[in-house]
């Protein structure tokens, strides 16, 4: 197994040669595997259904799942936030792969956080958007990742674009309290009393269901970023590498045109 | 030591709008283009919308300031087109401007334009809408507080895109989530201004003001790096 | 006594390009150097790392003192470019470019007001907006703005081109005029016979690589 050779904060992270899994990786998978089988027999089977709605109460477990991807979708773009932050400090690419990534599975979970809910509203209010202030301030926030990575993909420079996509990174986070504030407390001067906002009652079997369905969603994540970080990683190290043939590309046309290379330019190899 | 850096940053910030507003003047792209622009959406939402005044009126707040965004987009455009021709950002890098001076400056000229922009929205909506607002303290605190959120966010993400070739799409979806807060509360405080029930109204303002304060504090720090890159 | 420019296997990247892959310059203080070189050999790429604006990321770089790896910007005041680009503002006048670009750079409103007639700006073209200029008298304006900086270190991007006769020889005795004055010039050009003729020494530029170190300098191994 190797690892690459710039500095990046991969830390305990080993790329396989093969590709992005590791031991590591798998333990992680298969007891991800087995926790969300578990999870979707306490989910779907053992706990009760909601006893006030007849065909729509098994639809209801479907907030099993919304909850713990929102989680998950908090949970990331944190990530993205604090690994924004330090890429601006260390100035290493890792963080900004780290960033970046997470920043993907974070709309993942975002796109999965807003179907379900809308999934689940249809179980309480019969049509499939009500303008829920939590749903709302969440389709706001899908939006504005959306755009964290289109920056991204706008920019060619990989310093540029990490450095511009890190203070993006913590403005978006930094926007979210504020849209859900604002949403919320639009939401609550309007909102009729037929439209009850989503929120699960919970207790007993449910409770531990809904523990455990985050529990599940956070080992995902973190499942999910080892694969997507790691592939960022091995980018990043092509990348260097091919700047390396790059400058070699550059001083033989030196040569070419009749120049030299300097005498205080290390020879290839000595790097 | 402080009150240098503060004095030259707002002397910089003077001479940037000064020379933005000197522009205007000379190119006249806002008042020819900009705020043609803003009555045209006002007619666009009548159209949209059934042309019984009894919903344009109710929905004035909410048209108007969904007018006023728009035109935001095009007012950022418009200031960062002009630094971003024939090798003018590399200019500014090279010049002595507090970087800070130059996002307050470019700040406080769309700021301008916008509130140009707001003043003719409003006749406008008062015409077509037929909307009466009670309430004109609430109504011009709001249109100041929120335009000076509008303006700083506004600068900010408009340097930020500025230099790629993709910030004409880029822009709008960078912005718009960003000042949702902003149409929100600005959309209340009208509510509350036009219902003479001003009360929540003001608190809305509260909002606005907390959320150009915190813009324009991130502006003053990232601006700098952010201009580096473009 | 020490070197206006003081590179060491200076590595620059434009992107993923290295525009410069391999720099080794000394520049006297009053020298006047021209650097000559094919296109796409990275003269203006060097130019414009000597102005702080194009980050230095192998080797070491050293402009009127500043470490140029480390924060590139305090180089900035100290140095006047002329570019290929103008960086003028297409609806402002003449006269307003000169004076908002000096008053930006710190210049004295005498400085501008002298660099304009030394360039001949003050007349009928004084109040005419650039974007109606031609080239050559956009170049002027640009050049103007230069001069009233009064830098320490000019960086020319073929400033020949675009003028006529009369503003080449004019770019020549601004170009004797800044050395008598204490200053040190680098500039790039395709116009050999006129350069050489003003040049105290010529570097050529090949391929991103330099070796443009005075004659009896020591060859040090670079710090890093």
């Amino acid at each position: 197994m190797t690892s690459p050779s710039s500095d990046t904060g991969a830390g305990i992270l080993r790329l396989h040669p093969d590709g992005t899994a590791s031991r590591g990786s798998r333990i992680l998978g298969i007891v991800v595997l087995v926790s969300v089988v578990v999870f979707l027999y306490v989910a779907l089977v053992a706990s009760a259904p909601d006893k006030s709605l007849d065909a729509q109460g098994q639809l209801v477990r479907i907030m099993y799942l919304h909850v713990p991807s929102a989680i998950a979708c908090y949970t990331a773009f944190f990530v993205t936030a604090v690994a924004s932050g330090m890429y601006l400090w260390k100035r290493t690419m890792g963080w900004d792969a780290l960033a970046a990534s997470s920043a993907e599975i974070g709309v993942l979970f975002v796109a999965l956080t807003l179907l379900t809910g809308s999934i689940w509203g249809h179980t309480t209010w019969g049509t499939w958007w009500e303008w829920d202030p939590r749903l709302t301030s969440t389709a706001l926030m899908f939006v504005l990742y959306l755009g964290y990575l289109a920056l991204r993909r706008a920019v060619l420079d990989p310093t540029s674009r990490a450095k511009q996509s890190a203070i993006l990174g913590i403005i978006a986070f930094v926007n979210v309290p504020i849209v859900h504030y604002s949403v919320d407390w639009w939401r609550s001067l309007h909102q009729t009393a037929t439209v009850a906002s989503l929120d699960p009652q919970i207790d007993g079997l449910r409770l531990f269901a809904l523990m455990f369905g985050m529990v599940v969603a956070m080992l995902l994540y973190v499942w999910l970023m080892m694969h997507r970080f790691r592939l960022a990683f091995a980018e990043a190290a092509l990348e260097a590498k091919g700047l390396d043939l790059a400058l070699a590309e550059r001083r033989a046309e030196a040569r070419a045109d009749g120049g030299t290379v300097p005498p205080s330019v290390k020879t290839e190899g000595a790097s | 030591m402080a009150d240098l850096a503060a004095e030259s940053m707002l002397r910089d910030a003077a001479m940037v709008v000064g020379k933005d507003l000197r522009l205007e003047w000379r190119s006249r792209v806002t008042l020819s283009q900009i705020l043609p622009f803003a009555l045209l959406v006002l007619i666009l939402f009548a159209f949209a919308l059934d042309p019984d005044r009894r919903i344009l009126e109710e929905a004035t707040p909410g048209l108007f300031w969904l007018a006023v965004l728009f035109s935001m987009l095009l007012a950022i455009q418009r200031a960062y087109a002009v630094e971003t021709t024939d090798g003018v950002i590399d200019a500014l890098r090279l010049s002595d401007l507090d970087p800070a001076g130059i996002f307050l400056g470019k700040a406080a000229g769309i700021g301008l334009h916008l509130l140009v922009l707001e003043v003719v929205l409003f006749i406008g909506v008062t015409v077509l809408y037929g909307a009466t607002p009670h309430g004109g303290l609430l109504v011009v605190v709001t249109m100041l507080l929120a335009t000076a959120g509008l303006a700083a966010a506004g600068s900010l993400y408009g340097v930020l895109a500025a230099g790629l070739r993709v910030r004409d799409t880029l822009l709008p979806i960078l912005m718009l989530p960003v000042v949702a807060p902003v149409l929100i509360a600005g959309t209340e405080a009208f509510s509350a201004a036009y219902a003479n029930s001003s009360g929540d109204g003001w608190k809305w303002c509260g909002l606005l003001a907390a959320f150009s304060v915190l813009y324009l504090a991130i502006g003053i720090f990232a601006f700098e790096p952010l201009l580096e890159e473009s | 006594m020490d070197a206006v420019v003081r590179f060491r296997a200076a590595v620059c990247l434009l992107g993923r390009f290295p525009a410069l892959a391999g720099v080794d310059l000394d520049v006297a203080p009053g020298e006047i150097v021209l650097l000559q070189g094919p296109n796409g050999a990275g003269k203006t790429t060097l130019l414009r790392a000597c102005a702080g604006l194009v980050p230095v990321t192998e080797g070491q770089a050293d402009v009127l003192g500043v470490d140029l790896v480390a924060d590139r910007r305090p180089v900035r005041p100290m140095v006047g470019l002329l570019g290929h680009a103008t960086g003028l503002y297409d609806d402002l006048t003449v006269v307003e470019n000169v004076r908002f670009w000096s008053k930006a750079g710190r210049s004295k409103r005498a400085d501008a007001d002298a660099a304009l007639a030394r360039l001949g700006l003050d007349g009928r073209l004084a109040d005419v907006p650039v974007a109606r200029l031609s080239a050559g008298q956009r170049r002027r304006t640009a050049l103007a703005i230069l001069v009233a900086r009064r830098p320490r270190l000019w960086l020319l991007d073929e400033p020949h081109a675009a003028l006529d006769q009369d503003g080449r020889d004019l770019v020549d005795g601004l170009m004797a005029d800044a050395v008598a004055a204490g200053a040190t010039v680098l500039f790039a050009s395709h116009e050999l016979d006129r350069a050489e003729a003003v040049a105290h020494r010529s570097v050529t530029v090949a391929g991103g690589t330099v070796n443009g170190l005075l004659a009896g300098s020591a060859q040090e191994v670079p710090v890093g």
